[in-house]
């Protein structure tokens, strides 16, 4: 089988991920590894695979999407549920955990066609609002719901905790804006790790895929894809959805490893935070999103020596990357001064 | 081009997991003491008071000569008021060496970090984390301030057993744990004691800013009281707001009140007749309270509040432990837990917060609320 300049370029990127893997398991089994960076392991799959997931939206499909953090809040809400629910009925942990992911990817995804249906219709900055009003909804729906379960079954309420009418034996599961606290920790780096590859394997495979190739028809020109009989509502709805799902799973393995969830952190702080993690990896460059997120998830706890200075010299961080990164005369410069270096190795590449 | 930044990328990744895998050397001849907070964001005031007060306590033991002939070291770590962020803190003082945590400041981090400390056996001491579940998850966390639901139930039979009022209003932030976990106890305690509650009024931290409607509704209600268990900030907003209306019921708050009397700004004599339960005082007249605010003023240049009380207390209870258990520094934390869990529960403070404090195992202190009323603009015992 002749290897396409594609398929190898997705060995590259898996490779990666899974190389990382290997080198942490080995650093891990040595002890080398410090406690703060064991930490991170998981919050960062959370991050690539989010970063990834909306990488799907805005640079596959072009829609400027801000509202995926509340894609992410649905899934860790919806696997935490069920966590919680079921932690006597299926003691297996494994089994559980397995079903809480599915459970989480599968709310986020319903959500996404809901919310997909009405917004797609919309373009550009309209598009941006209406998805930023949406994350923020669904923050403010989960805020006001208050379930509790008893020997007589669940009990529901949209008022306070009180107004649930349980029997003295009953735990009030999710509870309004104090959100799901006890959630199982069932999330590991493995586990991350394979979520991550399963999400590369999900979004590289689409890219390269003829749904692919009309859903980037649709980004370059809505017309001509049009009329050449691309159904764009279908192929649009299709990128948002998976796109939805997946945010979902990232969510699904973000409360599984934290004791206390609360819908307040998927705030468009988040969203905001996972377009930082695409642009500037590179709109549209899957693995770009992968190594962005990860430094940028890292960079913040790794600069705790700098104290009071940390928050600054971070903005400060980013603020250089993405200049270096996309400002035109950097791009001149780097082309002048040191491309000559990189010139033989990028001839090999392209 | 593409290529450049792969290399950049792979160089920047390559130094940070460096930085990162440099495991400290950790010194033997004092006691390291972490503490979790929120130093940046909406919640500095409170990790800024305590990381500030703690500090002062430590140089102070450091002074007198340590504890058991060692030095305290402090380190303060941000966790922004996120509890993702906090267990990446608490990692980072795992790895300074960290043998007791003196946090997290805020509730809902400290359920996630309390999680964390169990499995690796840390002793914990929250100095202001109050809902219940901040310490339940294991036997070696303990807490200096009351719980929620103390404060709730305390309340409520203060407000019953004095006759204060028959007809009581209560508004409350349903989106912060500390203020409904108080509301939930309190209106649970409500039904033994007479009176009726005749408004029950929520907020969030979203809405914080206009209690107009809350206001009218106590008022349309009859309300002879108002309960008001959230933190002094949105209290002075309720009573300008209230006053503005001609709404002058008797307001009631919890310890999260205290501090009022300093919110820039703000009429004080709007807050005159002011009920508060509240363990700290810092006009109190006792020489550890003004030694404590004295210094907390010329240092940092303003009126130490609770939290400050509570974390200073803290340290001191740190202390007390370390020499009932007869601790060295060289002992790892886990042992260092298994220690201090049994002096907690034989030891007698006396600190800001409340005179012959005691800690049973379950890591809930037994101290007295002490309800004050506010009279020409300073607090007065009731």
């Amino acid at each position: 089988m002749k290897m396409t300049k594609n398929f190898k370029n997705n060995l590259i990127t898996y490779a990666i991920v899974i190389a990382a893997f290997i080198i942490v398991q080995i650093l891990q089994s040595t002890g080398n590894l410090s406690s703060l960076f064991k930490g991170l392991l998981v919050p960062i799959c959370v991050y690539v695979i989010l970063a990834v997931s909306l990488n799907l939206v805005v640079g596959i499909s072009g829609e400027l999407s801000l509202g995926h953090a509340g894609f992410m809040c649905v899934g860790a809400f919806a696997s935490a549920f069920f966590s919680k629910c079921t932690q006597q009925a299926i003691p297996a942990d494994g089994l559980r955990f397995f079903l809480a992911i599915l459970i989480g990817a599968a709310a986020a995804a319903v959500f996404g066609i809901v919310i997909g249906i009405p917004v797609l219709r919309l373009k550009g900055d309209y598009l941006a609002i209406v998805t930023l009003a949406f994350g923020e909804i669904i923050k403010n729906v989960i805020n006001i719901f208050y379930i509790g379960k008893d020997s007589n079954g669940f009990h529901f309420s949209t008022k306070d905790q009180f107004s649930l009418g349980m029997e003295v034996d009953g735990t009030v599961i999710l509870n309004g804006p104090q959100g799901i606290t006890g959630v199982p920790k069932n999330s590991s780096f493995l586990v991350g790790v394979i979520l991550i590859l399963v999400t590369l394997f999900i979004v590289l495979n689409l890219i390269d895929s003829r749904d692919g190739r009309a859903i980037k028809a649709i980004r370059d020109n809505r017309i001509a894809a049009g009329s050449v009989g691309i159904n764009i509502t279908k192929y649009k709805l299709m990128a948002f959805t998976v796109s939805a799902a997946l945010a979902g799973m990232a969510g699904a393995l973000y409360s599984h490893n934290l004791a206390t969830l609360q819908a307040s952190k998927f705030n468009f702080n988040t969203s905001i935070l996972a377009l930082v993690f695409v642009v500037l990896g590179g709109i549209g460059n899957i693995r770009g999103s992968v190594i962005a997120a990860v430094v940028l998830t890292a960079l913040p706890e790794l600069l705790r020596g700098l104290a009071d200075y940390r928050m600054l010299i971070y903005a400060i961080v980013l603020i250089a990357m993405m200049l270096f990164n996309w400002a035109p005369k950097a791009l001149e410069w780097r082309e002048r001064y040191l491309g000559r270096f990189f010139r033989k190795s990028a001839k090999e590449g392209k | 081009m593409k290529k450049f930044n792969k290399v950049v990328s792979a160089v920047m990744a390559a130094a940070m997991v460096a930085g990162a895998l440099a495991v400290p050397a950790s010194a033997e001849d004092t006691f390291k003491i972490g503490g979790i907070g929120p130093m940046t964001g909406a919640a500095a005031a409170y990790g800024n008071a305590v990381m500030n007060a703690a500090q002062i306590a430590v140089d102070e033991i450091n002074e007198a000569g340590g504890v058991n002939g060692a030095m305290l070291e402090f380190n303060a770590q941000d966790d922004e008021h996120d509890a993702e962020k906090s267990v990446n803190a608490y990692n980072t003082l795992k790895d300074w060496g960290m043998q007791m945590l003196l946090g997290t400041v805020t509730s809902a981090p400290c359920i996630a970090v309390e999680a964390e400390a169990v499995n690796d056996n840390m002793f914990l001491l929250t100095p202001s984390g109050s809902a219940v579940d901040c310490i339940t998850a294991g036997d070696n966390a303990f807490r200096v301030c009351f719980s929620d639901p103390d404060q709730g139930t305390a309340s409520a039979k203060y407000i019953g057993e004095n006759g204060l009022a028959t007809k009581v209003a209560a508004i409350y932030d349903s989106s912060d744990v500390y203020s409904s976990g108080i509301y939930a106890t309190f209106k649970a305690e409500a039904a033994n004691q007479p009176f009726e509650i005749v408004a029950e009024e929520a907020f969030t931290a979203d809405s914080k800013t206009d209690f107009t409607v809350q206001l009218q509704k106590a008022k349309d209600a009859g309300a002879e009281l108002v309960y008001l268990p959230f933190y002094y900030n949105e209290a002075s907003l309720v009573l300008t707001q209230a006053a503005a209306m001609d709404f002058s019921p008797i307001w009631f708050g919890v310890d999260g009140m205290d501090g009022i009397l300093s919110v820039e700004g703000f009429d004080t004599s709007l807050a005159e007749g002011v009920m508060l339960l509240t363990p700290f005082s810092a006009d109190a007249e006792d020489d550890l309270t003004k030694n404590f605010v004295a210094k907390y003023q010329e240092l940092y240049n303003e009126v130490p509040n609770q939290f400050a009380a509570d974390a200073y207390d803290g340290v001191y209870i740190i202390k007390a432990a370390l020499e009932q258990a007869g601790a060295t520094p060289d002992m790892d934390a886990s042992t260092l837990c298994d220690a201090l869990k049994v002096a907690m529960t034989e030891i007698t403070v006396d600190g800001l917060t409340g005179a012959g404090m005691t800690w049973d195992a379950s890591g809930e202190p037994t101290k007295s609320p002490k309800a004050v009323v506010i009279e020409n603009g300073a607090y007065k015992g009731l």
